[in-house]
């Protein structure tokens, strides 16, 4: 109870879902031989905890960002470029990391202090222009970021697949340093999805939630919104940079396609809907469905793909083919903000009650 | 005397808010009924949901006979309802002209009509081909009654007028009105001015909280200072 | 009565002229920087060109957002669907488009065109009724629902077309250039800079001179008032919206044309740019549109021929700093 700041899950099935993800996630090295699971694995965690940061703005103040994939890469590069340019030691991954964080929220901080000046209504925009510019500007940097190719580097020793800490013999299973890797993605992840858990629910979330219900009401009633707003953008962007780190360290690499593009960002906003907005669980609901179906179902779609062709119907090997799998994610984007706005968590909390989280009207 | 507009049991939300709380009301044909009370009391949300700009979450809402309340704004305006809002909402990328344009829906402008008006505001006149937004804030609040008037309404929702207004412009206002309802016009007015308020008013309410608290023939409110002191507080005669 | 005697002039209506002196400063403050004066020309040609075709495709966002805060981040579908749909016209004509005859070409292009927005322009009607009427007034879903909508065409376009860039040659009378003196302007800028200003009219003179317009100007200022006062704005939304869809479309087919190509990421590319406009010149004003769009542009190829570096954020540095000036944008003219 206090590790998740009195904020428990609050449906029977939820708290099962939640327990069971957990536990599999951190079994996976022993329950599920193979690197594309353990992959998958990390993937999951990494994103739970971006998406659970996303959820803090998105969910907890209502404001629509599209720059969170911005402080990801930043993250993820400051640690690539370390390792690239240092070696494979700890000093240069505390460098990325000494780098990296401040930068974000730095960012962060200038992004919501231009805000401050201009018109609430144009932050998304805003946010969208300020994040296109800096995909552009780290693509061509490519002395820095190493451009459209991005940056490969090695990790410290002790992080290393080769490092064998506790060999087979002993237990019947190898723990190498990319299990420890993947351990340390674990637990990071945890730790960061704890403390969002711990800002919602002190008296900083509420005050978030009295601004997204509304806003001059907030105002009014003696709050600093612009101070509060800037602040949880400073932490998400701290969270997010955090969860860049966590990737490029187990990716061993960073670039444009995996920390910056604007597909991750649409990505994460998938997760956070049909996770459940203003949740927190729902992060990592959200990100376990979309990853699983992203790596397992593609291949799915592939088979149909080609059962169809062979059935010779028209137009929909080219609907089912894997590489159209967005489309039918967009679809079920649009379905669930549709019908199914509170989503995992909050069908899951309302017992598949229709209450709709609409009530901003 | 029949009633034109009535209110029963009307309640109003906004957003989590519960404002008004069963406002029962009822406007008779032809007169003038004053609505009074404190800041905040729920004035403007009474007229705002009479106009259906915010929507009654229940009770019943009727216009001659006939239930409003969950028509959509242009409906309630087209049956014959016209509404000077408390911020005057002149559209000030327009000209005056082009203002008035507007509010006369049904065709081109009554020029008798039209004559009739600018003998109270002259300054309409004069600021005919002018953009609305450079107009002082007396002669907005005209312009915004002009809109209200250009063509005959049934029923006038008008939310404190004379706020702001120099007296004289107050005077020319009052008379305004006053022909107004000659004319056969049934008004509902939110007024803050209690001098305008005695002059005006047929019937007055006096709302608290987003309820009724107080109704009866304006003469009688008027005479009877305790009673006033005790609805609207000591600021009223100061006001005057 | 303190009322003015009637001999008094009437004061002046004020116009808000520093924005319109912006590019026009701009413009003549990169002269000597450039230094030829050709290349200035060029340049400045070629700008025009290109700010006229993104105002086409901003200005019925903007007309959007005004009127009913509808915050539509789908639009540019309808610049990519647009693009697309001319290629349908182009490949069976291909030998007219060859055709060295302006008449012939533009026989080709002008249904093309039309086509095309007839195509988005019905994509609006659909969106706005399937994605934008179910989330009215809530922010947050219209952006989600929107951008789901974005990815849905966006990939239904690779799903039908294929992932390939599709070439769109221009017709050959629009090629080449007019030569005056050592100034060389492409045909194809001219006459795209004729049919954006030809649009910049139009919509002035709906908006300025005719009661529908007057109703729009009212509504983008406060929809509840013109409300109140027993207009039906949401059909006239409807219209609005179909119309900015169309005119997406247009610069659509305009803008593949320029580059030659089609693609259904260049919606992603063109969304970027024209929020930005839309930024710059204020929520809901055709000139602020307008003067936005040509500001990017010139920025934009002064920029890239000055410092190719900047460039890549030249967009950015001029929103910040338009609205460091003016934090609504060039032209205020919502209440919001
Ligand atoms: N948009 C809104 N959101 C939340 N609360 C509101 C909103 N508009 C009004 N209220 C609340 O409703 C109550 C009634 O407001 P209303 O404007 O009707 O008062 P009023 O009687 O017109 O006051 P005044 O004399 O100051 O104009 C107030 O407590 C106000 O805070
Ligand atoms: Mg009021």
């Amino acid at each position: 109870m206090m590790l998740l700041s009195g904020d428990p899950p609050r449906s029977r099935v939820l708290t099962l879902v939640l327990v069971v993800i957990i536990l599999a996630l951190a079994a996976t090295p022993f329950l599920f031989p193979g690197a594309k699971a353990l992959n998958v694995a990390a993937k999951i965690c990494v994103f739970a905890a971006l998406v659970a940061s996303y959820d803090l703005l998105l969910g907890y103040t209502g404001s629509v960002s599209f720059a969170h994939t911005m402080f990801y890469g930043i993250g993820s590069y400051a640690i690539a470029i370390a390792l690239y340019g240092m070696g494979p030691n700890w000093a240069a991954v505390a460098t990325g990391i000494v780098v990296g964080l401040p930068l974000a929220a730095l960012l962060a901080l200038a992004i919501g202090l231009f805000s401050l000046r201009v018109a609430a209504i144009f932050f998304a925009m805003i946010t969208l222009a300020v994040a296109s510019a800096f995909q552009v500007l780290a693509s061509q940097l490519s002395w820095l970021t190493g451009g459209e190719d991005g940056r490969s580097f090695q990790l410290p020793e002790l992080l290393r697949p080769g490092t064998v800490l506790v060999s087979k013999s002993l237990f019947g299973f190898e723990i190498n340093g990319r299990i420890l890797t993947f351990y340390l993605v674990f637990a990071v992840s945890a730790l960061m999805i704890l403390a969002l858990l711990r800002v919602v629910n002190s008296p900083f979330g509420r005050v978030l939630q009295a601004i997204r219900e509304n806003r001059f009401r907030a105002e009014a009633l003696g709050f600093r919104t612009v101070f509060h707003l800037t602040y949880a953008n400073c932490l998400a962007a701290l969270v997010a940079a955090g969860a860049g780190i966590l990737n490029a360290l187990w990716l061993r690499y960073a670039g444009p396609d995996t920390s910056l593009s604007f597909s991750i960002m649409l990505d994460i906003l998938l997760m956070v809907v049909i996770g459940g907005m203003g949740t927190i669980y729902g992060a990592i609901i959200g990100a376990t469905i979309f990853i699983l179906a992203q790596n397992y179902l593609q291949s799915l779609m592939g088979v149909a793909s080609k059962a169809a062709s062979e059935a010779g119907l028209p137009l929909l090997p080219g609907l089912l083919h894997p590489d159209r799998w967005l489309l039918w994610l967009g679809l079920l984007f649009i379905a669930s903000v549709y019908f199914f706005p509170t989503g995992v968590v909050g069908r899951l909390r309302n017992g598949g009650g229709h209450k709709s989280a609409g009530a901003s009207h | 005397m029949t009633d034109l507009l009535k209110l029963s049991g009307v309640h109003t939300h906004i957003g989590r808010y519960h404002i008004l709380q069963g406002i029962d009301l009822a406007a008779p044909q032809g007169q003038v009924t004053m609505l009074l009370g404190r800041n905040g009391a729920g004035k403007t949300t009474t007229l705002r949901t009479i106009m259906g700009l915010w929507p009654a979450s229940s009770g019943e809402i009727t216009l001659g006979g006939e239930r409003i309340e969950s028509r959509a704004t242009p409906d309630i305006a087209q049956r014959g309802v016209s509404y000077v809002p408390e911020s005057m909402a002149v559209f000030s990328d327009l000209t005056v002209k082009e203002n008035l344009v507007l509010a006369a829906r049904d065709g081109p402008m009554d020029d008798k009509q039209l004559e009739w008006i600018f003998g109270f505001f002259p300054a309409l006149r004069r600021f005919w081909l002018s953009r609305a937004g450079s107009l002082s804030g007396g002669q907005k609040q005209m312009l915004s009654i002009a809109r209200a008037i250009i063509e005959p309404r049934k029923l006038l929702l008008i939310d404190e007028p004379t706020k702001g207004l120099a007296p004289a412009i107050v005077m020319a206002l009052i008379e305004c009105l006053k022909e107004i309802k000659r004319k056969g016009a049934t008004i509902l007015l939110v007024e803050q001015n209690f001098f305008a308020a005695r002059e005006l008013g047929d019937n007055v309410l006096v709302m608290d909280n987003g309820t009724i608290v107080h109704r009866g023939e304006m003469a009688a409110l008027a005479s009877d200072v305790p009673l006033q002191e005790r609805l609207l507080g000591l600021s009223l005669e100061a006001h005057q | 009565m303190t009322e003015l005697a009637a001999t008094d002039p009437l004061p002046k209506p004020k116009r808000d002229i520093a924005p319109i002196l912006l590019p026009i400063a701009l413009a003549l403050v990169t002269i000597p920087l450039i230094g030829s004066p050709s290349t200035w020309l060029t340049l400045t040609a070629a700008s025009l060109a290109m700010g006229m075709m993104i105002f086409i495709m901003a200005s019925g966002l903007t007309l959007v957002f005004g009127l009913m805060d509808v915050l539509n981040f789908g639009h540019g579908a309808f610049i990519a669907v647009g693009a697309y749909i001319a290629t349908l016209v182009f490949a069976p004509f291909a030998a007219s488009v060859q055709a060295d005859s302006l008449w012939v070409n533009l026989a080709v292009l002008a249904p093309a065109a039309l086509l095309s927005m007839a195509v988005s322009g019905a994509l609006g009607l659909v969106v706005e009724r399937v994605l934008i009427l179910p989330v009215y007034g809530q922010h947050l879903k219209q952006i989600l629902m929107t951008t789901g909508g974005l990815i849905v065409a966006e990939q239904t376009l690779y799903a039908l077309w294929g992932p390939q860039i599709i070439p769109m040659p221009l017709p050959t009378s629009l090629r080449g250039s007019f030569i005056l003196g050592d100034v060389a302007i492409a045909k194809y800028r001219v006459l795209a800079t004729l049919i954006g200003l030809a649009v910049f009219i139009a919509i002035q003179l709906v908006l300025n001179r005719t009661k529908l317009g007057l109703l729009i100007r009212a509504g983008v200022e406060n929809r509840e008032m013109v409300e109140a006062l027993g207009y039906r704005i949401r059909r006239l939304f409807l219209g609005v919206f179909m119309t900015g869809s169309a005119l997406a479309g247009l610069g659509g087919v305009m803008w593949a044309l320029y580059r030659e190509q089609v693609h259904a990421s260049m919606s992603d590319e063109l969304t970027v740019l024209i929020f930005v406009v839309v930024i710059i010149g204020g929520l809901g004003s055709i000139g602020g549109c307008f003067i936005g769009a040509i500001l990017v542009a010139l920025v934009a190829n002064y920029g890239g021929f000055l410092v190719p570096k900047l460039a890549l954020v030249s967009n950015i540095l001029l929103m910040v700093a338009i609205l460091m000036w003016r934090p609504r944008g060039l032209y205020a003219v919502t209440s919001r």
